[in-house]
């Protein structure tokens, strides 16, 4: 299976002068322009995504895009799955055409977030918790992160780090502003990516000061460890490896694809044990309950599923880069973890070693393992902003450009572009990590 | 007729949408974008159905969660379940210690729209003895700078209740 083209628009707060039909068609025109020899007549039909009919107020907007695009009568399906929406657009179109029922499928993804207020729009987006359990408590999901990077960072900064500080709440303390510092590394890291990226929202230079100062949201997420709301489209064309060696003399192949789930309560996660990766042994873990709340089980069910269907057994040597769904700074620490781009307990120290920034850019830093695995080369949702039923077609976007070497001439920066890059990673998460999709993508070329 | 008033910013447009119900924004490309206001209001009938005895015992000052029936599961979850997630089996309802620790927490600077009034609050999961899973509330009489992963907590209950999850609460144990 193959990605051969893809179209994103510029993610902004609000795109008052298009609707999401058009939003979605300027997206996907950009994709058909990049293979002129596809013409719509050959794309057997679509996987249309969006997460929340509160945001559009308009059900079945995805039977709108179909039409608007021309795309009837083929067969069509609307794609949600929370935050992950765009992710499983992805897969979709993939299954679409790895079970033979289709050659060409577009997975086109949108989401105007801009109808309503910031706050309200939280609440829409908490309406995704458990409405007798969790939304009536506050109704924010910043709120849940918050409390799972509170556990995260007891687990493995007050239990190592603050180990030999007697008063327990100084050692959480202190724990928890070592993780501050942390996170805003990420914060620093992923806005000044994006300051190359043409397509961000928010692009910008900061200081892990300026992250620290920004307003307090929940303790201890502060506004810029945070992504914000946004409206905008993208587009992926998905098609069968003879269609695209006929499109394309650059095409990327899908090489694995992964999903996992879990409880949709924070409250419910089990306390278990690691499944683990063939570079983990189970000793390391011998005193971890596992995921609790402080890590995501989804995450490390669709690594394992993902890397063993493309044939990985070590993650951070054999990917180039990953494009992960870093809609909290908090949750991109926890996901290196998941993924195994570090064992569990280390992510905080990976970040500061560098290893997910970029070799050549300056961040202001000390980071000598810089280029390692660059982690959100594009921005991340940090930066680039979140238009959740886009935001998993954005990365596989971002990521097919990568791989095809093209970053320059897309984002007219060659800043962003990582020399030779053969193989990466998209990663799209949804809830407080109650459903994850990892999808592998290599050069086809 | 009057056109709708015209305007640049889009934060400055919002006002007027809630006086005449209309606006027109001249977006960047120059071109006139009419945005209307457009409320949207609904009463759900909730039936809490089959977790109903759950808000009904808080009302009457008791934490109920619920236990697996299965023999050699057994299992307890604090926030209560009509079938067990481990088994399948169905549960029981079994009350819960009204004491426990913080497992994790958060003061929340903000919220949902219908919850923005109440901030700040704190969030908190609480372990219980005896229960393998957890239970999320709202944690009060402390601050940010008391709270701590560990702390000994106690239960308080809303009089009269408001049949939400919100009335139990959790405050430092004395």
């Amino acid at each position: 299976m193959f990605l051969v083209s893809g179209g994103v628009t510029k993610f902004a707060k609000a795109h008052p002068e298009m609707d999401f039909r058009l939003m979605v068609k300027r997206a996907c025109d950009q994709a058909l322009a990049e293979v002129p020899n596809l013409t719509a007549d050959r794309i057997d039909g679509t996987r249309i995504s969006y997460f929340s009919d509160h945001f559009t107020r308009q059900l079945k907007a995805a039977s709108m895009v179909q039409d608007y695009l021309g795309m009837n009568p083929k067969g069509s399906v609307r794609i949600e799955w929370g935050g992950a929406t765009g992710g499983e657009c992805f897969q979709a179109a993939y299954e679409a055409v790895a079970s033979g029922r289709m050659d060409v499928c577009l997975a086109a993804g949108f989401e105007t977030m801009s109808r309503v207020a910031t706050w309200k729009g939280n609440e829409f987006i908490a309406l995704a918790s458990d409405t007798n359990y969790d939304f009536p408590l506050g109704g924010f999901y910043t709120g849940y992160y918050a409390l799972m990077v509170v556990r995260h960072m007891y687990e493995y900064l007050r239990r190592s780090k603050f180990a030999n500080v007697k008063d327990e709440r100084e050692a959480q303390r202190r724990a928890i502003a070592e993780g501050q510092r942390v996170m805003s590394w990420v914060s620093v890291k992923n806005h000044r990516n994006a300051l190359h990226n043409p397509y961000a929202q928010y692009p910008k230079r900061l200081t892990v000061d300026d992250v620290l100062r920004s307003e307090m949201i929940s303790y201890p997420l502060t506004r810029e460890q945070i992504c914000t709301m946004s409206d905008g489209a993208a587009t992926a064309i998905l098609c069968t490896e003879p269609v695209a060696r006929e499109l394309t003399d650059r095409p990327v192949r899908v090489t694995g694809v992964g999903t996992g789930t879990d409880t949709m309560r924070l409250a419910d996660r089990p306390f278990g044990r690691v499944p683990l990766y063939p570079h983990e042994r189970a000793a390391d873990y011998a005193k971890l309950d596992y995921p609790g709340v402080h890590s995501f089980r989804a995450g490390r069910a669709a690594g394992l599923e993902a890397y063993r269907m493309a044939g990985l057994t070590d993650p951070i040597h054999q990917l180039d880069f990953i494009e992960l769904h870093d809609a909290y700074a908090s949750s991109e620490i926890q996901t290196y973890e998941d993924l195994g781009l570090c064992k569990y307990g280390e992510g905080y120290d990976f970040t500061l070693s560098g290893a997910p920034f970029l070799k050549h850019l300056e961040y202001g830093l000390p980071v000598p393992e810089a280029g390692k695995i660059p982690v959100n080369p594009s921005g991340g949702l940090i930066a680039c902003g979140h238009p959740v039923g886009a935001t998993g077609l954005m990365q596989a976007v971002f990521a097919l450009w990568q791989l095809q070497g093209s970053v320059a001439k897309h984002f007219g920066d060659p800043t962003l572009q990582i020399a030779n890059a053969k193989r990466g990673a998209i990663h799209s998460h949804a809830g407080t990590g109650s459903a994850v999709t990892v999808s592998i993508l290599e050069r086809g070329f | 007729m009057p056109r709708p008033k015209k305007f640049r910013q889009f934060r400055e447009l919002q006002e007027e949408l809630g006086r005449s119900g209309a606006a027109i924004l001249e977006d960047k490309a120059g071109g006139e974008d009419l945005i209307v206001d457009s409320p949207y209001s609904i009463r759900y009938i909730h039936s809490y159905a089959e977790d109903s005895p759950f808000f009904l015992g808080l009302a009457e000052g008791k934490l109920l969660g619920s236990r697996c029936t299965r023999r050699g599961c057994g299992f307890v979850f604090a926030t209560p379940r009509g079938h067990c997630m481990v088994c399948g089996s169905p549960t029981e309802w079994t009350e819960l210690p009204r004491s426990g620790r913080v497992h994790s927490w958060t003061t929340c600077h903000f919220g949902s729209e219908a919850f923005l009034r109440e901030t700040p609050y704190n969030l908190a999961l609480v372990e219980f003895d005896g229960a393998g899973s957890l239970l999320l509330a709202r944690l009060k009489d402390c601050t940010e700078a008391d709270v701590y992963v560990g702390m000994p907590v106690e239960a308080r209950f809303a009089s009269p209740p408001k049949y939400l999850i919100t009335d139990v609460w959790f405050v430092p144990a004395r």
